[in-house]
């Protein structure tokens, strides 16, 4: 055990080089060539910003699916003049009943062609059926199928990410991260951001905007009073002010190219102007002309933000928004209609924001305790084991050098746990040198050379150690897999540590004892 | 060189002698956790129950009186606050908001707060969340545990295992039953530490079995009884020195590492010293109930 080739002397040599190299950018800043730039990354707990962990609605997303369902439905057995009653919406789908039995089969056949017309879709070669079909006396059930809704929510997710992403651009923060995690969850990180209402303002909103005309032929509280007409529905704005809206979108915010915030040249208060492409510019162009003298209105999400009167027909395809928004509120709108909408509403799971004070505090008292401790360890194990006690601390230094060297190179996220791992290991490691120094008392006092001592203690404790490690890494290897944020920082530094502390305590102390023994051929040992 | 030695040389003490007593002792105080646990329950943080935690840190002593006579009219329901580390440092706690979006009920307080001192975090957990993690936290620890029963079963016999795992079992009952009593708050951060006891105590139980299964290959005569305590005692020099290296390294961390994780650093704490007890007494003793195989050499030549 105690002798070393020449040549695997080398290679440890060369593994602890390179862990060293690894860990300097950590201390020394300074750019050298063959000098690796990578440093630690560090958590958002230590760095400071806000975390937010997103769900996006994907019950929204089923019941959208299901209610443009029905309504395909209802077109297409008009169209073919088919009566139909209790054609409504399910949980999971759609149903209605045809009345007259000799149409039943033309029913059907017309609700299947809506399947697979619109599933063409080569991509999803499993299932390519956007629902199923049952049929039981004359009453249809349509069951949207689960594959292909999960192919929906998978999208949405992904053009949700993508448009979380364009809004958080708009407010020009540095190197946010945005991953999918799960099915239909987001985790958003923006470093350095200490207040995220005007974040979580951006994203509480899903901006789908439309402009519609107002139903003019009767009022609001008449239509409350008597009947709503079923081209028209009721909507209302912030203030709770209600408008007769028709149903009917004359422009979306699809057709939208840019939208920017700005001031009224006579007011002089905020707006938002925006530009539509072609064909929006044109769609409005159109509606406009028609109506002139005529009040539209304009509704984000559900609500009337203005309801402008048309003065003249708008024909450059460009206008202006007057809500009578404060700076911010016209900015975030600007924001939101460049962006896009958010296909489903999301939902803030979790949010945890920590300001940059607190993160330096952290990153100093982490260092404070992590350089304490380990200057404790260091002098209990030269008091215990003298010139051995020196080796294994060669040893343990070395180990947290390996610790910061690996973490750099794997771009690993050092939170404030992860130095209590760090710290922890500091505890532990010295746990390998100590097994195999009471190895060696043992077998030395029972007569052995110290030569034979030393050999024997090596390789009997390496059963030991080798058990005693792999059951902690165990419980830290499941702290990774099933532990999120910070306590994987923790596990991830446990689990480092436990491996790099197997080398260092059983290999490189035992090079560095081998050599000693041959070199100065004790014939005690002081241990 | 004069080295110091904790544990003498030929130290023989009789831990077995003990095991009514000890085994009294812990059979009692995992009576006492479960009774503390049904009665009092655990504290549980934001983690695990959902809510809105709030750190506020001032230049001066903040007045906790003030901040709740200004929070009152905000209507929050349960609502805690208390320094944290220094006076001049105060943890607000809130409860879960009804509202469905529980993000937006969050401007009110934070703008009440900032007239008292600096934010200098927020946390803030919805109810599905919370609900996953106190799943998710079970589910790690019974991973954890049923992963060490088979490694340990593997590697030794099935006595070994059993013991372990009840060794572990004890330890995890004890810690928790000690947060119930003292309602120290248990986060998320808690169970990294419970799983951390649990690879840690196995560690300690891991190098005691090892001498145990070593000399029970050595001396196949000496009864089970003497080979056991003579295997802790073997081992004892180095299960002091190692509690005491990470005790020192956990110490430094509870008094220099900050406040934000002290509640893990304390959960270790108590873990550490656990942990080495019930390895030296319990999982060592537990072996002597269950009964080992004694052939094992006979095995080995076949």
């Amino acid at each position: 055990m105690l002798y070393f080739s020449s040549s695997k002397k080398i290679l440890l040599l060369a593994i602890c080089l390179l862990g060293f190299f690894l860990a300097l950018p950590n201390f020394w800043n300074i750019s050298l060539p063959f000098i690796p730039k990578q440093t630690i990354n560090l958590g958002l707990d230590l760095r400071g910003g806000s975390y937010l962990l997103l769900e996006v609605d994907t019950n929204s997303i089923k019941k959208d699916k299901a209610q443009s369902l029905v309504e395909d439905i209802r077109s297409s057995l008009r169209k073919d003049k088919i009566k139909y009653i209790g054609l409504r919406v399910l949980p999971d789908g759609a149903e209605v009943k045809i009345q007259n039995n000799s149409k039943i089969t033309d029913a059907k056949n017309i609700i299947e062609s809506l399947n697979n017309s619109t599933s063409a879709n080569i991509f999803n070669s499993r299932n390519s059926d956007e629902f199923s079909l049952d049929e039981e006396e004359g009453i249809f059930k349509v069951t949207l199928n689960e594959n292909s809704l999960n192919e929906k929510y998978r999208l949405a997710v992904s053009q949700s990410i993508e448009i979380i992403r364009r809004r958080i651009d708009g407010l020009g923060v540095t190197e946010p991260s945005i991953q999918r995690q799960g099915n239909n969850r987001i985790l958003l990180e923006v470093p350095g951001l200490d207040d995220p209402q005007r974040l979580k303002d951006l994203l509480g909103q899903t901006a789908k905007l439309n402009f519609r005309m107002v139903d003019t032929s009767i009022s609001v509280g008449e239509a409350v009073r008597t009947r709503v007409p079923s081209r028209a529905e009721i909507i209302s704005d912030s203030e709770g002010f209600e408008y007769l809206v028709m149903k009917k979108v004359l422009v979306s915010g699809e057709r939208l190219v840019d939208a920017q915030a700005s001031f009224d040249a006579t007011t002089n208060s905020p707006v938002v102007n925006f530009r539509f492409d072609t064909v929006g510019g044109k769609y409005f162009a159109k509606a406009t002309s028609g109506n002139v003298g005529k009040p539209f209105a304009i509704i984000l999400d559900n609500e009337v933000i203005s309801a402008p009167v048309i003065r003249s027909p708008i024909l450059g395809g460009s206008g202006q928004i007057e809500g009578g928004f404060s700076v911010e509120e016209a900015n975030n709108l600007a924001i939101l209609l460049r962006a896009g909408a958010l296909p489903a509403p999301l939902e803030i799971l979790e949010e945890k924001t920590i300001g940059p004070g607190l993160g330096e505090d952290s990153i100093q008292s982490g260092k404070l305790a992590t350089i304490v401790g380990l200057i404790g360890v260091l002098i209990f194990i030269i008091l215990s084991y003298g010139r051995f006690g020196i080796y294994a601390n060669f040893a343990l230094i070395l180990n947290i050098i390996m610790i910061i060297g690996i973490l750099s190179l794997l771009q690993a996220t050092l939170t404030l746990p992860g130095i209590a791992g760090i710290v922890l290991t500091i505890g532990m490691a010295v746990d390998s040198n100590v097994i195999i120094f009471e190895r060696i008392r043992d077998e030395y006092f029972n007569g052995k050379s110290p030569f034979a001592a030393v050999e024997s203690g090596y390789s009997k404790s390496f059963g030991t150690i080798l058990d005693a490690n792999i059951t902690t890494l165990i419980a830290s290897l499941v702290l990774f897999f099933l532990g999120t944020g910070p306590v994987k920082g923790f596990a991830v530094t446990l689990s480092i540590g436990i491996v790099t502390s197997v080398f260092t305590a059983f290999i490189v102390t035992r090079l560095i004892i081998s050599i000693w023994l041959l070199k100065s051929k004790p014939n005690e040992l002081s241990i | 060189m004069k080295t110091l030695k904790l544990v003498k040389k030929n130290t023989k003490i009789e831990f077995l002698k003990l095991r009514k007593l000890t085994t009294i002792f812990s059979i009692i105080l995992c009576f006492l956790s479960f009774i503390f646990f049904l009665v009092f329950n655990l504290n549980f943080g934001i983690d695990f129950k959902g809510g809105t935690l709030i750190e506020v840190k001032s230049s001066s002593k903040i007045n906790i009186g003030k901040v709740r006579e200004s929070l009152s009219n905000l209507d929050l329901g349960d609502l805690q606050i208390q320094n944290f580390g220094s006076d001049s440092n105060i943890l607000v706690r809130v409860e879960a908001q009804k509202a469905q979006n529980n993000s937006t009920s969050l401007g009110p307080i934070t703008n009440e707060l900032k007239s008292f001192g600096v934010i200098q975090r927020v946390e803030v957990v919805g109810p599905k969340i919370s609900s996953e993690l106190i799943q998710k936290g079970i589910t790690a620890i019974i991973a954890a545990v049923s992963l060490m029963l088979f490694y340990i079963w593997l590697r030794f016999e099935w006595q070994f295992s059993l013991g372990a795992v009840l060794a572990l079992m004890h330890d995890v009952i004890i810690t928790i039953g000690i947060f119930s009593f003292f309602q120290i708050e248990f986060n998320l951060s808690i169970i990294a530490a419970l799983l951390t006891i649990i690879g840690y105590s196995m560690n300690d139980t891991v190098v005691v079995y090892d001498r145990i299964r070593e000399n029970l290959r050595k001396y196949k005569k000496l009864d089970l009884y003497e080979l056991i305590n003579n295997s802790i005692n073997q081992t004892l020099s180095r299960t002091v020195l190692t509690s005491l290296t990470t005790l020192i390294a956990l110490f430094s961390l509870y008094l220099l590492g900050g406040e934000v994780i002290k509640g893990f650093t304390l959960a270790m704490i108590i873990g550490v010293f656990i942990g080495t007890y019930s390895s030296t007494f319990i999982a060592s003793q537990l072996l002597l109930y269950l009964g080992v195989k004694r052939d094992w050499s006979k095995n080995n030549n076949n």
